[in-house]
Order: structure tokens, then sequence, then C-alpha cells
């Protein structure tokens, strides 16, 4: 099992909740059990396609998916994802 | 806010109530302030603004922030000031410098502090906060003891000293991230869900960036309520980039630009840290992002938000976003220095590095007239240059400077003239 940290913006389809847990072997696996528990979810995380929504950030222990295997990022067991929105600065 | 509509998510266009947000809760795109462009249409005047506060402020029509509110430590209309002498030298008839080192806090993010702190204040917050390389840390942390709120601010751990003391000196809370930028930023992101702190960069940034548009408005005022053919722009987030362009337009869409501004924008990054200039090169219309190793490091932001609409915006105005070598930075800031006279950060060396390649590969024309945004101080990051060292070391004798300088300087003395 792994967690999820959920942002403010997805948390009215989690009950509230900031963290929920999920399972799967990759990160599209993740999301496709985190629809099955929270319905709604993926669509707004990944498009039609299947790719990630170009705002969307996923990070598997805290390293971005996009240095890694994209949604095909292995995940190994209790690891923690974080799905933040991108954010500008400077 | 007296013309400002709302919020829009600039991917899927949803509308929003003024508030402080700053995602599209559908689609997770960036929201945009929105503003009765025909109510201004008909109430701004030139004269009007240039009768206006030498500051950011001339403008308040055309910013988010409600005037019981503004914070006002003096941000913006800083010099536009001609560069003939480096002009000669890259081959250029016309260059102006946008001098925003000029800022109380002597970089442009005075602008966006300025604006994101009057909207907090009107949202009711009591902390200012921020994920920063530096510049935004020094202008987040100013503004907020300025206007009586509590700054805590994140920043990479291995920043350079100059600009940690040129924040801690303001007495609020700094807190180093073991880290990058980016590791900064994001801690900041998740943050912004659960404590009720103004995250400027975070939960008020659709009212933050909107300051970066008195840019665009100063350089069209400043020349004489024209448009430039082109202006350099360092690029880190994007966000700079695209806010000039957008000032530019809108002073045409409110009637103060009688054309609509024919300006090709072009983008500047270091090699070290150059995602949207990979995308552009590639002709991509997405970001990939990539671990900053710069020395630029007020440009080091590896995922950069904005960078989908730098690339639009490159695109649209004929502009370009390019890099320039980690060696050619510090080129450019000396050359900036001794052609004329002006010692900027690291960022502006960039600026300055990429005008002098793009005018050499014709891309800017010598006859068009350019504006480079030299956007912060050098004194901030003295350590780029190397140890500061004097260029020779003698003991007080006319000999030894005889020696450094050959020969004698011949000084005619007046002859004394009795009463």
């Amino acid at each position: 099992m792994n967690r999820v940290r959920i942002p403010t913006q997805l948390r009215s389809l989690t009950g509230d909740a900031p963290e929920v847990e999920a399972q799967g072997g990759t990160v599209s696996e993740i999301v496709d059990d985190l629809e099955a528990r929270y319905p709604g979810l993926k669509e707004r995380l990944m498009d039609d396609s299947g790719k990630l929504r170009r705002f969307v950030n996923v990070y598997v222990n805290d390293e971005d998916v996009r240095f890694l295997d994209g949604v095909g990022t292995e995940v190994p067991g209790g690891a923690k994802l974080s799905i933040i929105p991108a954010v500008a600065g400077g | 806010m007296k013309y400002v509509e709302g919020l829009s998510c600039k991917e899927c266009r949803r509308a929003y109530p003024i508030a402080a947000q700053h995602v599209c809760e559908l689609c997770f795109g960036p929201l945009e302030v929105t503003y009765d462009y025909d109510a201004l249409a008909s109430a701004v005047t030139r004269a009007e603004i240039e009768a206006g506060p030498h500051t950011i402020w001339r403008y308040a029509s055309l910013l988010p922030a409600p005037e019981q509110q503004r914070v006002d430590i003096g941000a913006g209309f800083t010099h536009l000031r001609e560069a003939p002498r480096l002009a000669a030298e890259i081959g250029l008839k016309k260059l102006w410098l946008k001098l925003d080192g000029g800022n109380p806090t002597h970089s442009f993010k005075d602008r966006v502090v300025a604006v994101a702190l009057s909207a907090a204040r009107f949202f009711g917050y009591e902390v200012a906060a921020c994920a920063s390389t530096g510049n935004l840390a020094n202008a987040v942390a100013a503004h907020a003891s300025a206007t009586g709120m509590t700054s805590v601010v994140f920043i990479p751990s291995d920043l350079e000293a100059g600009k940690i003391g040129a924040t801690t000196v303001y007495g609020g809370k700094v807190v180093a991230v073991e880290g990058t930028y980016d590791d900064a930023n994001r801690l900041c992101a998740e943050l912004a869900g659960s404590r009720p702190w103004a995250f400027v960069n975070v939960n008020v940034r659709p009212y933050y960036s909107e300051g970066s548009k008195t840019l665009g408005f100063e350089i069209a005022e400043q020349l004489g309520w024209r448009c430039p053919d082109a202006i350099v722009v360092p690029l880190a987030s994007g966000s700079l980039y695209t806010k000039v362009s957008k000032g530019l337009t809108e002073l045409h869409r409110v009637g103060l630009l009688p054309e609509a501004p024919h300006t090709a924008l072009y983008g500047a990054q270091p090699e070290g840290c150059s995602p949207i200039a990979a995308a552009f090169a590639a002709g991509l219309d997405d970001v990939a992002p990539v671990r900053p190793r710069t020395v630029a490091r007020s440009l080091a932001i590896g995922n950069p938000a904005d960078g989908v609409y730098a690339l639009d915006t490159a695109r649209a105005t004929n502009g370009s976003i390019s890099s320039v070598s980690e060696r050619r930075i510090i080129d450019g800031m000396k050359l900036l220095a001794r052609t004329e006279g002006v010692f900027t950060e690291t960022a502006g060396g960039v600026a300055v590095s990429a005008l002098e390649q793009l005018v050499a590969q014709g891309s800017i024309a010598p006859t068009d007239e350019a504006v480079v945004l030299i956007t912060g101080i050098g004194l901030k990051t003295l350590e780029v240059l190397g140890k500061p060292q004097p260029t020779h070391r003698i003991y007080p004798s006319v000999e030894e400077v005889d020696r450094i300088f050959e020969a004698p300087v011949v000084v005619q003395i007046p002859e004394q003239v009795e009463a």
C-alpha cells in the first residue's frame, strides 16, 4: 500500500482527506486505483490520452516523475506519492 | 480593484471570483486576473498616469490591488537609460537599459511583491511567505516589515551570503531548505494548503505576477508612449517575460498605444538551466524539467511553471528563447559594467550576453531599437566574480605609481600670482 498526498484542489473528492492510500506498481496503476476509490479523480490528473495534465506534477518519494518514467514510473511498496499543482516563482 | 472582473483559468477559461486561489480546480491550470477592458478604455488616460506617483502605482487602474490596502515602499518607475557605448560595442544603433536594480530592494521583485502583499492584506493575511532564489526573499521580507506583516521565506540552503543577509536584516524568518529552489517551491505549494499564509508565488500568485506588467508599461511610457523593436528578458519561471508582453498588449487594448505592439520578445536563459530555451529550439509545446547547474542562481528554476506560456509569447511576437554559455554570463556582466557603468547580477549578464548573440546572429538587426532588462544589482552576488582583488598593490611612493602607469603624468601647475 502507498500513501498519496492530495492537494487542496482535489480534497473535495477525498472527503477532505489530505492523505489517502492507494495500491499499484506504477504511477498509472495508482491513479487507476485512486479513481476506483474516489471516482472523478483520474480525469482531473490526466488528459484523455492518459498523459498527466501539463500543470500536474507527481512526485514518487520526492522525485518528480518527469525525471523518471512519467506515468510509467515504478512505485516501490510503501512509497509516498505527492500530487502538486505546478507553481511559478523566482 | 475597480476594474477587476475576477480570475480565469489560462488553460480551460473557467471563471472564478476574486480570491486567494491560484489553480483551476478542474484542470490545475494557472489562474489569471481578468479586467473590464471596455471600462478601462474609457477611464484611463496618459495624462492621468503621467501625473501619478513615480512608482508602479501610477498604473493602479491596471493592477489588481485595492487602494486602501496598497503597499508602497517605492517599487517601480526605474530609469530607462540609453546605452550608446554598449550599443556601439555590440553593433546596435539604439539600445536602452531598463535599470530595475533601482528598486527598493534592488531587483524587479519589488514590483510583484508590492502587488502581492496589497492583495494579501485585502484577503486578511498577516503572514507573507515565499520560496525564493534570493531577490524575492529580499522583497518579501522588506515589504512585509514596512506593512507590519510577518515574513517567512524559504530559500535553497546553498544561497549566496549576500542574499541571505539582505533578507534576515528585515527581521523575518528565513528557512534554508536542504535542496534546490524547486524543492523549496514544492514545499511551499504543499504548505499553502495547510498554513494560513500568503505565499506570494503560490496562493496569491495571480496578483503577484500582474506586477511584472509594469515593466512593459514603463518601457512604453518612458519611450514616449511607443514600443521598441525588441526587448530582451532573462527567463527563470517565464512569468516576467510573458507579463512584459502582456503589459504592452494591454496598453494598446485600453487605448494608450494607438497601434498593436510590434515588439519581438527575446527570452534568455543560462545554459546550465535552460529548459524553456531547449523546448523552443526543439519546437516543442511542453517544457521538460531539468536539474539546474548554473552560476545564475536567480534563474535556476528547473521546473518553470510558466514555461509553456513563455513559448507561446516567443512565437506570437516573432521573438525567441535562447541560452548563453555559463562563461559568457560573467563576460556579459563585465561588458555592461565596462561600457555603461552598471553592475548587474548574473541574470543581467545573461540578458546582455543574449542580446550580443542575437545581434551577432542577425535576429536583432543593427537598426532595431532594443531594450534589455537589467533585473537586479550585482552587489548581492559578489562571489561570482571570484575573490575581490585590487588590480595593483604598491607602497605609498610616487615611483611605485610611475611604475604602474609608465610615463609620469605632467601636471600644469598654474603660476603663483603674488598678491
